[in-house]
């Protein structure tokens, strides 16, 4: 990944001694890391290794039980953990955004195109058709959909083109974050590449912060400046991307590298 | 030449008259008289009685001639009935222990303290219609069966120990009992329905709600739309019980009357989580009068929605959803809501007919357009 | 058995119960305030929020209109005027002008009404977000957190669709610049009647035990795109009876061949200017 991110910045998001435990099971264990603005941070892991439920923690979709999210928020920092719940809903439809990895969870399949790019904006207090749907017909371009499609319904579209939609849908009211879960599993690698491609181009554009969570590191390594490695809820390593990825020092790590064809 | 629009008054006057007329049928058959209903239609009145949730076989008799036998309009009858009684207190919690036992079973034992008692049910009956049931003379069925007939005035309770209170003995189900009485029950028919509801509400709502979604919905679960595994009847009780109260101005508990209630026990496996051990759980159906389809229904429902209130996981089938199950059973609410399509909507679809005349004709001028040029 | 009903068929405890959520509801412009609702000798869908509402409300002075569908004279309003007749034994009319409370369903009068004046509205289904979300549970909190984007994307649907707003009765508006509000299946030629109206409008529903209400002046405004705006239904021809052109007209089928008459849905109003008052 080029390009820096800008660390003079306040953090944008400070995740401090996170644990998430379901009854005895350890869904994450005291998880500590920063996000700064226009930094690409990735969580990495074999499945079931906590990543999901970190994010998720992050998300405010989950309740932790101990520790705190901070956010900086347009307020000043706050604890996304000790927040009620009007404030999550108001930071998750204005602030940050949320991919998922089914993009019928994140998109409304029955809605046009341009609805689902256009609900974010509505929500928000825009109450002009014509600027709604003139901002729909440029985030399509921009995710490179063909704009001509804005009135089609998104079970029209390729698998591709689904995740596409849904990353416009968020971005359309730039939020500070953008949480990113398994976003290119299920996809073929021609269309993974593509989204990446589309994904890169926007986070240099727009200088957009991100967690991704993924088990490819192939992803991992395409996307991210920071990357860190969860096993068993915890982080075991973390590291410039590069880092961990060509000198991995944990056995787990090794592992997990070796396993993945090198570019 | 003009319609008429008015003449609903007379309208109306004539439909009701007419009404009672079908209700009276032939004047050459004799009238069917309320006790007849009552006591030769006892199933029916239960059901009316369950669902009307008003324990008077009186009513529900008088309900169900009046509305032709039409079960659903006389529970209609009987609720609205009911709204205008006066509460005057709330009795003391039944003990279903204490019941006057006319049918007893149990599914998962061979034998049990007290025995099973098969009693009065048409489960080994064969449903032969019989068409000779009018010239029949009927033999005179007092000296050979003895009976507990509503109107004997005094219970000697029985004391049989549940079934379920057996597996609690041994550890292997919960010990709070779903019958420990609570301070302040809430009530259903006096504040709207709130969700997530409390059990008790659950409860409530499903004793009253219709035997045929009750059923249909229960039947989803064992169709594997929302139960992966075998239930087990732990027990069916069908019986008599005094209703106790104590007037504040006597000071002392008295026995009001007598009701006839349907209760089942229906058992799950559990296999064992971080706070609980293995085991088994229970469901619960209650009915009043005599109703084992319906409490039977109510008892996998009430597991199914314990179940799905528990753990914040989504829901996956319909019968496991609170909001869809208690929302939708009553039919007193479904029925009028269906049929209110029977009403005038004139003004509605006249604004419809606005809107899809205007869009036709900008249609049919696009295709024009369109055509035009290849012409 | 005989047995006597009260005043107006609901015992008291009742009645106290429905005014104070309706003193709950003026307090909440356009908030939906459940309600202990009580079964009524009517079904459910035929009117039993609103007959619940007047019930509460009506007292020996009062003089009580009942329409269904703008008329007087439909069989269910006939049925409900009658219940009342019976069970309160109060003053009933045909005219808005005289009538202190208004039981209504489907339609607001023709002749503007008047401040001290009651509206009483049988509501089917109270909730403006059902068919987008049918979850009470989260249209409670989508309400509380005033997200109301998907409500504008089903607007912003119709436009894409039919190039304007679909939506034709149960036109959705907002009150006091909060609450988004069904205001009933009344035709959206209705709708600006309840801005700033000096009368009081109830909606009472049944089934649903909810209640809601638009004090007098306070602002409705259906909901529309700055560049779309909210229009009206019209017709191309007068009132066949009265002429007039300025009411809501319900189209009749004369003969087998679909000849097609247009008069006014409010049956009073049109009675009044025929019989020569305009």
């Amino acid at each position: 990944m080029t390009g820096m991110p800008d660390k003079t910045n306040l953090p944008l998001l400070k995740v401090q001694n996170l644990s998430k435990f379901f009854g005895k099971h350890i869904g994450c264990h005291d998880i500590n890391f920063e996000l700064s603005p226009g930094e690409v941070i990735g969580i990495v892991g074999e499945s079931g290794s906590g990543k999901s439920t970190l994010l998720n923690c992050i998300a405010g979709k989950t309740n932790p039980t101990n520790g705190a999210v901070y956010f900086n928020s347009s307020d000043g920092y706050i604890d996304l953990c000790m927040s009620d719940e009007a404030l999550l809903r108001k930071i998750a439809r204005t602030q940050t955004g949320f991919v998922t990895q089914n993009s019928r969870d994140g998109l409304r399949m029955g809605i046009s195109a341009g609805g689902n790019i256009g609900e974010r904006l509505m929500a928000n207090g825009m109450r002009n058709y014509g600027q709604i749907r003139k901002i729909a017909l440029e985030w399509l371009e921009t995710v490179e959909i063909d704009p001509a499609r804005i009135d089609d319904l998104p079970e029209t579209f390729s698998g591709g083109m689904q995740q596409r939609l849904q990353i416009a849908a968020n971005l359309v009211t730039e939020p500070k974050i953008m949480l990113m879960d398994e976003p290119t599993s299920g996809l073929d690698v021609s269309v993974q590449a593509r989204l990446i491609d589309v994904l890169r181009k926007l986070v240099s554009r727009l200088n957009l912060s991100m967690v991704l969570v993924t088990h490819d590191l192939a992803v991992a390594r395409l996307m991210c400046h920071r990357l860190y490695v969860m096993k068993n809820g915890k982080i075991i390593e973390s590291g410039l991307s590069d880092q961990i990825l060509d000198d991995p020092r944990k056995p787990y790590t090794q592992l997990l590298v070796s396993s993945v064809l090198k570019p | 030449m003009y319609v008429a629009v008015k003449g609903g008054e007379k309208a109306v006057k004539q439909s009701r008259r007419l009404v009672a007329k079908m209700r009276r049928g032939p004047e050459t058959v004799p009238p069917i008289r309320t006790n007849q209903i009552e006591h030769q239609m006892g199933l029916g009145v239960d059901r009316v009685m369950a669902e009307g949730s008003l324990y008077d076989n009186k009513a529900a008799a008088t309900a169900l001639k009046q509305a032709q036998g039409d079960t659903m309009e006389a529970i209609f009858l009987v609720r609205a009935f009911r709204t205008t009684l006066k509460r005057f207190g709330t009795s003391a919690p039944i003990d279903t222990q204490d019941m006057q036992i006319i049918r007893r079973i149990s599914g998962i034992y061979k034998d049990i303290p007290g025995g099973q008692v098969l009693g009065p049910t048409y489960d080994y009956t064969h449903r032969l219609i019989d068409f000779d049931s009018d010239e029949k003379k009927e033999t005179p069925l007092k000296n050979q069966v003895p009976t507990v007939d509503s109107t004997e005035q005094d219970i000697s309770p029985q004391q049989m120990t549940r079934v379920i209170d057996i597996l609690r003995q041994q550890g292997l189900m919960d010990t709070a009992s779903p019958t420990t009485p609570h301070k302040n029950v809430e009530d259903l028919t006096r504040e709207p329905l709130k969700l997530p509801a409390s059990r008790s509400i659950r409860l409530q709502n499903l004793a009253r709600g219709d035997e045929g979604f009750l059923l249909g919905s229960a039947y989803s679960l064992q169709r594997g739309f929302g139960l992966d595994r075998h239930p087990f009847l732990g027990e069916l009780r069908v019986g008599y019980i005094a209703v106790k109260y104590t007037p504040p101005e006597l000071g002392f508990e008295i026995i009001i009357g007598k009701i006839k209630l349907t209760e089942c026990f229906m058992i799950n496996r559990f296999d064992g989580s971080e706070n609980k051990p293995p085991g088994f759980e229970n469901g619960y159906g209650l009915v009043f009068g005599q109703s084992e389809r319906k409490a039977m229904s109510m008892a996998l429902l009430d597991k199914s929605l314990q179940n799905s209130s528990n753990s914040d996981s989504k829901t996956k089938y319909p019968a496991q959803d609170q909001e869809f199950i208690l929302s939708h059973s009553d039919n007193v609410e479904s029925s009028g809501f269906v049929q209110h399509l029977k009403l005038p909507h004139y003004v509605d679809f006249q604004s419809e007919l606005v809107f899809i005349r205007n869009l036709k004709k900008e249609h049919d001028k696009k295709k024009e357009t369109c055509l035009e040029p290849s012409i | 058995m005989s047995h006597q009903y009260n005043f107006a068929y609901l015992d008291e405890q009742s009645k106290k119960m429905i005014r104070r959520t309706m003193l709950k509801a003026i307090a909440i412009p356009g908030f939906q305030v459940p309600f202990g609702g009580r079964e009524m000798p009517l079904p459910y869908g035929w009117g039993t929020g609103g007959i619940q509402l007047t019930a509460a409300i009506l007292g020996k002075e009062d003089t009580l209109k009942v329409i269904d569908q703008g008329s007087d004279d439909t069989v269910n309003a006939i049925s409900i005027k009658k219940f009342f007749k019976t069970t309160a034994d109060i003053e009933v009319t045909e005219s808005t002008e005289n009538a202190t409370i208004i039981q209504t369903r489907h339609r607001i009068p023709e002749t503007p009404l008047k401040k001290g004046q009651i509206m009483v509205f049988q509501v089917p289904i109270p909730e403006p977000l059902q068919f987008i979300e049918p979850r009470r549970r989260e249209t409670a909190k989508m309400h509380a957190y005033q997200e109301y984007g998907a409500m504008y994307v089903k607007l912003y649907e119709d436009i894409a669709t039919y190039g304007r707003i679909a939506t034709a009765f149960d036109y959705p508006v907002q009150v006091n610049q909060r609450y988004i509000m069904s205001p009933s299946p009344i035709p959206k030629y209705d709708n600006p009647k309840l801005n700033q109206s000096p009368a009081i409008h109830f909606f009472g529903a049944g089934r649903e035990k909810r209640i809601y209400a638009v004090p007098p002046f306070t602002d409705v405004k259906s909901l529309d795109f700055e560049d779309y705006s909210f229009e009206l239904e019209s017709w191309n021809e007068p009132c066949s009876i009265c002429g007039s052109t300025t009411s809501f007209l319900d189209e009749i089928i004369t003969d087998d061949e679909g000849t097609r008459l247009f008069i006014c849905s409010d049956t009073e109003y049109c009675q009044k200017r025929s019989q020569g008052g305009e």
